[in-house]
């Protein structure tokens, strides 16, 4: 039984599929995402394909700070997502509020409503920044029981 | 500024804004200010063939003022704006949010008023105010 | 026949960002849209009390992204007019380079979701790998990719080199070429045309009383552009909008295909008049603003307006900022009853939504 468990895992980080979702970001990082799909970065040659559906995913992108509406929607989304799942955090608004953490409609980075698995810092990152810190995600995908709680940063 | 501006009162907006419109402008967008703690400055920006032009209306917080979106339809979203951001009444828009169009029930009612965090419901008795500033997590950042 | 509610959005696969539609249906006829924004609603402007009117330039380029040179530059257009500073013969060319730049990545990036909205993946690979190459000129010209951050206060903060120029020159020459290869596909394919041709129409009239702006505006036959006043260097380098008069999301997207490539045009204009000297005016020893302005710049989806409002302290009294989009949401509101729901994203995306812009 472990050692199907351990098959599994192993076939899991092969091919995540990933949902992007736009907290309140400036767009700055959701483009940067983007463009990791398109022909210079194209992640897909490492089998990861953006999805739009929170049931098929296993990677959740998130970019921007949480405000007080959308946390229900980020909630919502992560719990639709199966398990096991990793949430990357992206850009300094997703990690902390970034310039924006005064504001008086802003909750705070992603980790105020979900837990988060890796940070990328950058405003916003580089392409090779995201790409990295997906990686850096997968290989906690294929070793879940690694998780409890301990965060690195890409 | 460059460029002129007409004070109106409230009762004249709906009539000068109406007027503009058969002259051929378009409605820009409202910028509105606080001025001190009973009164809003609001001007209505016009565009005619690149030239602007402004209506300036003082507006006391605390009366509704007469809504221009019957006329300019454009104007439903900003007036919602105003609502939530001021705590102004607009009289007869074509959609109202009621103050909900951004801001949800937890987050600061009428975050762009510094002198007071009332909003146009509570404004019975100084206790309701006290409650909406001290409830609020992010009141004390400003 | 019973109406149906069907909410699209916020989380949705042809919209990068959260906007919530909640769309009355009759079979598969809309009959009204409603939309839910607030998702992404910070509270910029209301920065402005805490962070003083220098600080407020990182604050607006971070409005939205991908037109973050053009905030920064309607910000600082305004406190030079209140402070009246002037701007090196220099720096306001430099400024027309970057928004063009700036223009261009936005347009190029629109026209690849647009083509994703109707299904055309290639295309929008085709559009985002050339789109690649705009994003090197600006991180070899400004250190960075996205959010550039060279417009201040009296001037621009970067210098480029005469050899840096000719680089410029030469890759936007590469885009170009790019460009025209993918115009057949993206203006004349049967497919494409079949999807946008006719869908989301906005007469002349209707555009102009629901205060259209942008390529919404233009695509229904107004020629009205907010470049057309000269600010920064457009004055002088002979500026004449592109229109188009269907009103439908064909003509708006023909009217952002071309201006792209005018926006190439203008760039080489403004290198080749680009005259020598200092790029940036020192403000040091001058007041802080005191007084009132209204400053008008056109963003890649449209006119855009801040209202700068300051007392003569650090910081200002008031900035308001009223973006393309949110002027844009009225007319998409008229255009989408009648239509199916599967031609609801073709539409939406017409406008060119930026929500972040939106919502601030």
């Amino acid at each position: 039984m472990q050692g199907i468990k351990r098959f599994i895992n192993q076939l899991r980080a092969k091919s995540p599929w990933l949902l992007h979702f736009d907290c309140g970001s400036c767009n700055g990082c959701d483009i940067e995402i983007l463009a990791c799909l398109t022909p210079v970065y194209d992640v897909e040659r490492f089998g990861i394909i953006h999805v739009g559906n929170p049931f098929h995913a296993d990677l959740l992108l998130t970019s921007g700070t949480v405000n007080h509406r959308n946390k229900k929607v980020l909630a919502n989304l992560y719990s639709q997502m199966p398990s096991p799942k990793i949430v990357v955090a992206i850009g300094a608004c997703g990690l902390s509020g970034g310039i924006f953490r005064e504001a008086y409609n802003v909750v705070g980075g992603i980790d105020k409503v979900i837990p988060v698995d890796v940070y990328v810092p950058g405003c916003p990152p580089k392409p090779e920044a995201i790409i990295d810190g997906v990686v850096l995600g997968l290989g906690k995908l294929q070793a879940p029981q690694e998780r409890n709680g301990e965060r690195k940063e890409a | 500024m460059r460029e002129e501006i007409m004070a109106v009162s409230a009762e004249a907006l709906v009539g000068e804004v109406a007027k503009l419109k058969v002259l051929g402008y378009r409605l820009v967008t409202l910028s509105c200010t606080e001025l001190d703690a009973s009164n809003l400055d609001i001007l209505y920006h016009f565009d005619k063939d690149l030239g602007l032009k402004h209506l300036r209306l003082t507006a006391p917080k605390a009366a509704a003022v007469p809504s221009i979106s019957p006329v300019y339809f454009a104007a439903l979203l900003v007036e919602n704006e105003i609502q939530d951001f001021f705590g102004l009444r607009f009289e007869g828009l074509v959609v109202d949010y009621r103050g909900t169009l951004y801001l949800e029930e937890e987050a600061l009612k009428t975050p762009y008023c510094r002198f007071s965090l009332r909003s146009a419901d509570q404004r019975e008795g100084p206790a309701a105010a006290l409650d909406a500033e001290t409830n609020h997590p992010n009141a004390e950042k400003f | 026949m019973r109406k149906t509610v069907i909410p699209f959005g916020p989380q949705h696969p042809v919209l990068p960002e959260p906007i919530h539609l909640k769309l009355t249906v009759e079979d598969e006829r809309i009959i009204e849209a409603i939309p839910n924004l607030g998702y992404v609603h910070r509270g910029l402007e209301r920065l402005a009390d805490i962070r003083d009117f220098h600080q407020m330039i990182q604050v607006v380029e971070r409005v939205c992204g991908i037109c973050s040179v053009i905030h920064a530059l309607c910000y600082c257009q305004g406190i030079e007019e209140i402070m009246g500073v002037e701007v090196p013969p220099r720096a306001r060319y430099l400024r027309v380079m970057w928004s063009e730049l700036h223009r261009i990545q936005s347009h190029l990036l629109w026209l690849g979701l647009f083509a994703d909205s109707f299904g055309f993946e290639s295309l929008f690979m085709q559009f985002w790998r050339v789109r690649e190459k705009i994003m090197d000129i600006s991180e070899a010209t400004t250190g960075n990719r996205v959010i550039v951050s060279v417009n201040v206060i009296g001037g621009v903060r970067r210098n480029p080199d005469p050899e840096q120029i000719r680089w410029v020159l030469a890759q936007i020459d590469w885009v170009e070429a790019e460009l025209q290869r993918l115009e057949d596909t993206m203006l004349e394919d049967y497919t494409v045309k079949k999807r946008t041709v006719g869908k989301g129409v906005l007469t002349r009239q209707q555009a102009y009383e629901l205060g259209a702006v942008g390529p919404v505006l233009r695509g229904s036959g107004v020629a009205q552009d907010a470049r057309q006043t000269g600010y920064a260097a457009y004055g002088e380098l002979h500026f004449e909008p592109v229109v188009e008069t269907d009103g439908d999301c064909y003509a708006r997207n023909k009217v952002r295909f071309r201006e792209t490539l005018a926006s190439i045009d203008l760039i080489r204009r403004a290198i080749h008049r680009l005259p020598d000297g200092e790029v940036r005016t020192k403000i040091k020893g001058i007041k802080p603003p005191q007084g009132e302005t209204v400053n008008r710049v056109e963003q890649p989806r449209g006119e855009l307006l801040y209202y700068l409002k300051g007392s003569g302290q650090k910081t200002l009294d008031r900035v308001r900022i009223r973006t393309p989009t949110f002027a844009n949401i009225p007319p998409l509101l008229v255009m989408l009853p009648g239509h199916f729901l599967s031609d609801v994203p073709v539409v939406t995306l017409s406008i060119d939504p930026c929500i972040s812009c939106t919502e601030r």
